[in-house]
């Protein structure tokens, strides 16, 4: 559905932040990128929301190009693939009401329709009562905000879903609460999670791809990375990982 | 939550003091500028009396060298105070925040030409700026010295946009406004201003009571608006030589502008505080 | 044996708003603590009221003996020489706690001259250098010639985690307060830093106050543990006991949360 192609980019001309990078997402399938600071995992994410261009490579959405030039493909593309984004402080305008920020996709993409039920059923499918509606986001906590952004990410009835870090800014019990409602959206969309957190991928996603320095050192199913890594980056990423006491 | 709750109570009432001392200061500015359109006790040009005469039931405010009346001459006054001040920021705001919009979205290179101009342009005192405007311009007129305050107030609203607006552009909520399909002038609209209005509209009232302010010095100067229109600047001039035979003609125009200034700064900041809705009573 | 850190009904409050509540734990010399929550729940307020760091609007009561030195209440002069001696700080982010304009020789060099001029011995240019390079050598930081004359900002976060440790045993404090230093780094980052500071717990012999969010992190470095949640400490035990068996109901939902995402990492690994 999605196939990154080959694709570096570098935000300098010295500097290279991706480098041939070559991955494709599968209608239903939910992936993972994972790596760690400088890894490019971000820039990748950016690059897959048609925010910047690659400097090689392509990106294909179908049987069409991602082209952040072609206005009309942008509009559907846009509607297919929406982000959710780490930090649920700085993601949501402050001076905008719950039901404002929502409905920004279905107004700025001009989806007809009731928007006032289509917020409504998006908050509701993030476990949020409707009276947030009408209030501001500092009125809610951090996991309260992030359903927010998750309702605004599936009010237009996205095919994928790219969460950047999506959860590495709550605390345990509230994360443990997100990744559920993850799971749950992950069962009528495709999920593409990007995030340091191995333990919260595996318990999301089926398939990953490890990033290392802008370069992907592993890809394939959750399962069978984590029981055989084959990459010493890898071996040495999973080993890291403190684990509770037996 | 209680100590933060008082906090914000004691402030909030604080704030709505202050917005209504700024109105009421504002507020009868405007009445008596908009009185002076249709009355004004005397004939502002006409001598009605004898020369410096000091208060009195007929001249509540006594009378200036050419036996004008001065309460009448203070009450046109308060009417150019009240169109430099929003003449000159209408000019700058718009002047001001377009410019810096376009440099929080420009290039490196353009944004840096552009910063490093405005960096000049500021280095300048506004007095000198608006004298250099005015003496430019073959006749000094009361509208080139709205001009002239509203040119060189614009550089400061420029800058100061520029750097709200950049602080705002590096939010996820306008990557998130980007990606649901919003245009960039619909991100300017819809998530920028309105996230830079509180900074911003408290900096116009400043640069009113500043514009207000410098006309007077204008005027003072014999640069402002010429005869007949009076301005409380041209009141403190011609009460100079005066000042020590009948103190009335320095002290009213003074009071009336500190009175203006304090109130529009003391206005914008209640209004900031009733359109943010972070602030107040929430939680 | 004589506790080194003696906390006895602590409350913490801004104005009317209780930070923490009723608070006692003990450290006892060369023991390893841990003291776990989640934001709000005044694990960081409990550190630094212990080295006496709160402002002065935040009010402090109960009693704090620090190496049998009062804290609450005690003059800042006080504080300061029980500060170094008997306890030293590692934060979170060493980027804030370190001084950007100073280059870190310089900077790892302050509190050995001041532990020195303590200890009332002298000083001197190459006794402060030679004690220098064996700490950047005990934090196992690489070219200690190129550290030495670099700015903060010129290192990774791992790095400066390294320096910031390194200026902590520079005092060689009886008692290491580390406030969520892992949290800022990368996983790979993060078990090094972990492995260097129990090292160094065990070789110094000193105690250690670990703060943190992070269970399986706690669990790696401390012997017993207490958990807060909003200012009261709900649970305290021995790692294996608490994590084994949480008592309380807020523990248990931690717990469970993260041997979910442990178990979804399967057997591999430790």
């Amino acid at each position: 559905m999605l196939d990154v192609q080959n694709v570096s980019f570098g935000y300098s001309r010295e500097q290279t932040t991706l480098n041939d990078v070559s991955l494709s997402v599968r209608r239903g399938v939910s992936v993972g990128l994972v790596g760690e600071s400088g890894s490019g995992k971000t820039t990748l994410l950016r690059l897959m929301l048609g925010l910047i261009r690659p400097t090689s490579g392509t990106i294909r959405f179908g049987d069409e190009i991602l082209d952040p030039g072609n206005g009309g493909f942008m509009q559907r593309y846009r509607r297919a693939v929406q982000p959710v984004f780490q930090d649920p402080y700085s993601s949501l305008d402050p001076r905008q009401r719950v039901i404002d920020i929502i409905a920004e996709p279905l107004r700025s993409l001009r989806i007809p329709g009731d928007r006032t039920q289509a917020v409504a059923e998006a908050l509701e499918a993030v476990g949020l009562t409707l009276d947030a509606m009408r209030r501001y986001p500092h009125e809610f906590s951090g996991g309260q905000r992030q359903r927010i952004a998750i309702a605004r990410a599936i009010v237009a009835g996205p095919q994928i879903v790219l969460a950047d870090e999506a959860v590495s800014a709550l605390d345990l019990s509230t994360r443990i609460r997100i990744v559920e409602l993850f799971k749950t959206l992950a069962e009528r969309l495709t999920l593409v999670f990007v995030s340091h957190d191995l333990g919260v991928v595996a318990a999301l996603c089926e398939e990953m791809v490890i990033l290392e320095r802008g370069r992907v050192v592993e890809s394939g199913k959750t399962r069978d990375i984590l029981a055989a890594p084959k990459h010493a980056y890898t071996q040495r990423l999973l080993a890291s990982i403190p684990r509770m006491p037996a | 939550m209680s100590p933060v709750e008082t906090s914000v109570s004691t402030r909030g009432q604080r704030h709505s003091l202050a917005l209504t001392v700024g109105l009421a200061l504002v507020g009868i500015n405007v009445l008596v500028a908009v009185l002076t359109l249709l009355w004004t006790p005397y004939d502002p040009l006409n001598a009605s009396g004898g020369r410096l005469e000091a208060p009195s039931l007929l001249h509540w405010l006594g009378t200036d060298r050419l036996g004008r009346d001065l309460l009448t001459q203070l009450m046109i006054g308060a009417r150019t105070a009240l169109l430099v001040g929003t003449g000159a920021v209408a000019i700058g705001a718009a002047i001001g925040v377009s410019l810096g919009v376009l440099a929080a979205f420009a290039t490196r290179l353009a944004d840096d030409v552009m910063a490093a101009t405005l960096d000049i342009l500021i280095a300048f005192p506004t007095l000198l700026l608006a004298m250099l405007v005015v003496a430019a311009s073959d006749s000094a007129s009361l509208w080139t010295a709205i001009l002239a305050l509203g040119l060189a107030i614009s550089a400061i609203v420029a800058r100061l946009t520029r750097i709200l607006a950049k602080r705002v552009l590096r939010q996820d909520y306008i990557v998130a406004s980007r990606t649901s399909g919003t245009s960039w002038a619909g991100v300017v609209l819809r998530h920028v201003l309105p996230n830079i209005w509180p900074t911003l509209s408290v900096n116009f009232a400043l640069q009113f009571g500043l514009a207000v302010i410098a006309e007077a010095s204008l005027s003072y100067l014999g640069l402002g608006a010429p005869p007949p229109n009076a301005s409380w600047g041209r009141l403190l001039q011609e009460a100079q030589g005066t000042v020590y035979t009948a103190p009335i003609g320095a002290i009213a125009p003074g009071i009336a502008l500190v009175a203006l200034v304090i109130g529009m700064n003391l206005l914008a900041d209640g209004l900031r505080d009733i359109a943010d809705p972070t602030r107040g009573r929430s939680r | 044996m004589k506790p080194l850190l003696d906390i006895r009904d602590l409350n913490i409050r801004a104005g009317d708003k209780p930070l923490v509540s009723n608070l006692f734990f003990t450290v006892q010399p060369g023991e390893r603590i841990g003291l776990i929550g989640e934001s709000g729940s005044g694990k960081s307020m409990t550190a630094m009221a212990a080295t006496g760091l709160l402002p002065p609007s935040i009010s402090v009561s109960g009693s704090i003996e620090l190496d049998g030195q009062q804290v609450v209440g005690a003059a800042d002069r006080v504080m300061n020489r029980l500060r170094g001696v008997a306890a030293a700080v590692v934060f979170q982010e060493p980027l804030t706690a370190l001084d950007p304009l100073m280059k870190i020789g310089r900077q790892i060099a302050e509190p050995v001259r001041r532990r020195l001029e303590r200890d009332g011995r002298r000083a001197s240019k190459d006794v402060v250098q030679r004690e220098v390079r064996d700490l950047i050598d005990k934090v196992a930081l690489p070219q200690p010639e190129r550290i030495i004359n670099s700015y903060p900002h010129e290192v990774s976060g791992g790095q400066r985690q390294r320096v910031a440790i390194a200026m902590a045993l520079a005092c060689r404090p009886k008692l290491l307060i580390a406030d969520e230093p892992t949290t800022a780094l990368d996983v790979t980052t993060q078990a090094e830093i972990l492995k260097l500071l129990d090292q160094l717990v065990r070789e110094t012999g000193m105690a250690l106050l670990f703060i943190s969010h992070d269970l399986p992190v706690v669990a790696d470095v401390v012997e017993r543990v207490i958990v807060l949640k909003n200012g009261i400490a709900v649970e305290e035990g021995p790692v294996g006991a608490v994590f084994g068996k949480p008592q309380h109901d807020y523990t248990r939902t931690l717990v469970e949360a993260a041997r979910l995402f442990d178990e979804a990492l399967g057997a591999t690994g430790s």
